[in-house]
């Protein structure tokens, strides 16, 4: 069976360039950079190349680029890294939908004494400007606001915050893992100070990130130790892995185009497929500013993991924001923060494509689809008092305890 | 991806008796849309009060549909006396297993049965004879208790993933682990009071402070991850005044979280004799 890989929020494909890039820095090249050798020495200029590739795919200046292990250590350094350059202030503004990498290091902080303060979206995942202006105050350490959300694909201001931000003299990190390398980013026209990226996004491998710090930004290193980095990441430099993602940044500038246009259009011929196809389907997020790539839907009535566990046995691969895929006993958290209503949160199904993702593989999915849906549907009480025109009382559908009870 | 065995599999994607059955001696309806899963199903008994047709609905992951296509399968055929001791043990076994955050899935089916058997019966569920401990996901102290004793759980993570009460706002968890020391007749923890040095009273300022650490600490990171918030307003004397925000301020379960979880939080942390009272805008 052929597999339909379409979870690319997840982690991608590496590229076999990526691969070919990094193979002869595990086996000839294996020197270490801040050797006093020309053995070590000379992979010293693999790394400034990877960190031109890297800088040059954001438009950044390579100084401004700091490799890290991944995405959440680079969202943990920016926001630890802010915090211990600026001691006497208490205050972080985020946001309800950010990745936990983010979410979770504001909730640690509140239990260390800080003030978080989680802005609101509204029903299409959209922030309110003018609800962060009024969470802004001469307290506030750091704003960090993702610029794409990976559940959604909703894109955030984050021009327009970073402008908000600048003019009251705080600092502002993205979380631009799901972004870099989908959506053109120009730092050169922005006053976004950090921002988080991650390689296994980007076909370059698992274990890989980057933070972009501006220059001229206040940051206390993180990662103690060494002087590597400007001495703003102590430890050996991950040489293979950094060639790999300095080598995908460059792939992936030369194919934005191709990912904006044709891998566009594929995810729009599936969404509107589906929506077409299928009754009771609902688009979560905003469809006028998402990634080109992600479409997030909702199928009413009936509950996310069944719906995978069909299609991968059609060999589609796809995740869910259904409360039995999270690990938790609730839907996914960018859902709830949304009001996305219960008929539909439980039954969520992300499809998130990439440049290696072709007609047929959509197709595929538009094929099987319905009769995946209709099977589930089928078992569903609530699909089947649905189509009776009954209402909902024999289950209870939130709120009254008294109709809900596990006796 | 879970670790589901060939016989979950089997019965997700191949499941018996899905439907209706036409006018129905019995109708079990169990859970609901907001908890993400729940169960209907319908029965007839023959001449022998045995179970002739059995049939379920059933919204929820591959594992709920696998225990109550598993659940119909096993019910077939017995008396309603026989049908009634089969355990949620008995479906999970039946499955090959089911994976630990999974086994509420069993419960499901186990509770549609018994209901549907009341329901036969004509019994009704009296109010006052339970309370609601789990409000996100409408769990009664005697449903913790049963699953707690039919599975010899002694952890409030068991709890959870047996019943799911708990899983949500986490509020209740004093509740839980309370009825699980009465089932066990394990001693509840300390309280920390009692844990100072030398048993010494808090003076002011210092109960002040420890109210503040409780809060920032143990209270609000909860709480805010609900999309609420609370304020310190005022303490006096062992009054301790606060005001309510975001989701809180309209939430209906608002008196029970400000109590069951607020103040018992800050009775275990600060001082037992505590009491939080809110303060309206």
């Amino acid at each position: 069976m052929k597999t339909v890989y379409l979870d690319n929020n997840a982690t991608t494909r590496t590229a076999p360039e990526v691969v070919d890039a990094m193979l002869p820095f595990f086996s000839d090249l294996y020197g270490n950079a801040s050797s006093m050798h020309r053995f070590g020495g000379q992979v010293g200029r693999h790394l400034a190349r990877a960190r031109e590739q890297v800088a040059a795919l954001i438009g950044a200046h390579p100084a401004e680029i700091v490799f890290t292990s991944c995405g959440t250590e680079s969202n943990n350094a920016a926001i630890m890294g802010t915090l211990y350059s600026y001691p006497a202030k208490r205050h972080i503004v985020t946001c309800r939908t950010e990745h936990p990498a983010v979410m979770n290091v504001g909730h640690h902080l509140q239990s260390r004494g800080y003030r978080v303060t989680e802005l609101g979206v509204d029903g299409k995942g959209n922030l309110d400007l003018e609800e962060l202006r009024a969470a802004l105050c001469d307290d506030t350490a750091l704003v960090s606001i993702m610029a794409a959300n990976n559940e959604t694909g909703v894109l955030f201001p984050v021009d327009r915050i970073a402008a908000i931000t600048r003019e009251r003299g705080i600092p502002f990190h993205t979380d631009a893992v799901q972004a870099v390398g989908k959506i053109p980013l120009n730092m050169a026209g922005n006053a976004i100070d950090l921002l988080s990226l991650s390689g296994h996004k980007l076909h370059a491998p698992k274990g890989i990130g980057a933070l972009y710090i501006r220059k001229g930004t206040r940051f206390s290193p993180y990662m103690i130790g060494g002087h590597q980095e400007g001495g703003r990441r102590g430890g050996t430099e991950n040489v293979p892995y950094i060639v790999g993602l300095g080598r995908a940044a460059e792939l992936a500038a030369d194919r934005l185009e191709d990912e904006n246009t044709r891998v566009k259009e594929l995810r729009d011929r599936l969404e509107n497929q589906l929506l077409a196809r299928i009754p009771n389907t609902l688009v979560n997020g905003n469809r006028e500013r998402r990634l080109p790539n992600t479409t997030n839907l909702s199928f009413e009535y009936i509950e996310g993991e069944s719906i995978l566990m069909l299609l991968d046995e059609e060999g589609i691969c796809a995740s869910s924001g259904s409360a039995c895929t999270s690990g938790s006993l609730q839907p996914s958290h960018v859902l709830r923060a949304m009001g996305v209503p219960f008929t539909a949160a439980h039954g969520s199904v992300r499809f998130s494509l990439s440049i290696y993702n072709d007609v047929a593989d959509v197709d595929h999915v538009i094929h099987v689809m319905p009769s995946i849906i209709e099977r589930i549907r089928d078992m569903s009480p609530f699909w089947k008092d649905f189509q009776a025109g009954k209402p909902m009382s024999s289950f209870f559908t939130g709120g009254d305890a008294e109709h809900h009870l596990h006796g | 991806m879970w670790d589901y065995s060939d016989k979950v599999k089997d019965h997700f994607l191949h499941p018996r008796n899905v439907g209706e059955v036409e006018n129905p001696d019995a109708i079990g309806e169990v859970g609901s849309l907001a908890c993400g899963d729940a169960l209907r199903l319908t029965l007839k008994l023959d001449e022998n009060q045995r179970i002739k047709e059995i049939k379920f609905q059933t919204f929820g992951c591959a594992s709920a549909i696998a225990s109550s296509s598993a659940l119909t399968e096993i019910a077939k055929g017995k008396t309603l006396e026989e049908a009634e001791k089969i355990s949620n043990q008995d479906l999970a076994d039946f499955l090959g297993g089911l994976p630990e955050e999974k086994m509420h899935c069993s419960v499901m089916g186990k509770e549609a049965l018994d209901a549907a058997i009341a329901n036969f019966r004509g019994e009704k569920m009296v109010k006052g004879e339970f309370e609601i401990v789990c409000k996100c996901f409408g769990v009664t102290d005697r449903e913790i208790e049963r699953v707690a004793r039919d599975n010899r759980l002694t952890t409030l993570e068991q709890v959870t993933d047996f019943t799911k009460a708990g899983g949500g706002c986490q509020a209740c968890h004093p509740k839980i682990k309370e009825i699980l020391a009465g089932l066990w007749q394990i001693l509840p923890e300390e309280p920390a009071e009692k844990n100072l040095p030398g048993g010494k009273k808090l003076t002011n300022l210092q109960k002040i402070r420890l109210i503040e650490e409780t809060l920032e600490r143990e209270i609000l990171p909860p709480i805010r991850s609900d999309g609420g918030d609370l304020e310190l307003v005022d303490i006096d004397g062992n009054t301790i005044y606060v005001a309510l925000r975001g989701n809180c301020s309209f939430c209906p379960q608002s008196q029970f979280t400000l109590k069951n979880f607020v103040e018992a939080k800050l009775r275990e942390f600060v001082s037992s004799d505590l009491v939080v009272e809110e303060v309206k805008p």
